[in-house]
């Protein structure tokens, strides 16, 4: 089998248990019983996957025994910063806009107020 | 002090916080009448908004579409789940690029800030990679 980064990546998203262990371990770190919780899989089965997906570089483990917590490599999230920054910047420009959509019904709203309740 | 902020929550939320000066009547209009919508929901630079339908009623459609006028385009489709005026909005949508991306699950709360203003603040789930991937390359 390939060794490169990417084959070994694309190799450990390969499977659906992987993928569902990294799809939990996105909501923060778990250990390797909470991992297994979801699957009817024995311990040894989800250790040898958390094997393959550590060796991808795509998680790390603690070290306590069976209890070692799992997350996930933090390298992944700039991926999830550059969107945001993408996101902050045109919603920023639309707000802008909203902006002085917001003061053009302001003023109409106003003109439409009785004379007594302007002050 | 209106600066728009966007904070992560965990590792799977977003939250865009902005104050508005115009009351939460006017904001929360400004986000569901197409006229308005039009007004201020541009796409990239340039591009002109070619489809805005929002039916403002619980499962009713959302449907925004863009165009460059040189052939490429995006839209995005939606339903509202709740609407509660002037105070919230829920609903979902995705994006088409041109496949459709998995649902997003948005709330929209509109708070009055006792000044005059608005406070609108947006939930939305982040896209798995594979969509922002997508997002970025369009």
């Amino acid at each position: 089998m390939a060794t490169d980064a990417l084959s070994m990546t694309l190799s450990a998203l390969a499977d659906p248990t992987r993928r569902g262990i990294l799809a939990t371990l996105a909501r923060g770190a778990a250990t390797v019983k909470e991992l297994a919780a979801p699957f009817d899989l024995s311990p040894p089965t989800i250790s040898k996957h958390l094997k393959v997906l550590e060796r991808a570089g795509l998680i790390q483990r603690g070290r306590k025994a069976q209890w070692r917590p799992c997350a996930l490599r933090p390298e992944r999230l700039h991926e999830a910063a550059e969107w945001i920054d993408r996101l902050q910047q045109s919603m920023e420009a639309n707000y802008t806009r909203l902006d002085a959509v917001l003061e053009e019904l302001n003023a109409v709203e106003s003109n439409r107020k009785p004379t007594s309740e302007n002050d | 002090m209106n600066r728009l902020k966007i904070e992560t929550e965990g590792e799977t939320r977003i939250i865009a916080t902005r104050r508005f000066n115009a009351e939460p009547k006017l904001v929360y209009r400004a986000h569901i009448e197409p006229e308005l919508i039009r007004k201020w929901l541009h796409g990239p630079d340039g591009w002109t908004m070619t489809t805005c339908i929002n039916e403002a009623k619980p499962g009713g459609k959302i449907h925004y579409a863009w165009e460059d006028g040189q052939g490429a385009g995006f839209s995005l489709t939606g339903e509202f789940i709740e609407l509660s005026p002037y105070t919230r909005l829920v609903h979902v949508e995705r994006m088409h690029l041109p496949d459709p991306t998995p649902d997003n699950h948005v709330t929209t709360n509109f708070k009055n800030d006792g000044e005059g203003g608005t406070i609108v603040t947006m939930r939305m789930d982040l896209p798995d990679s594979e969509t922002r991937a997508a997002m970025l390359a369009s």
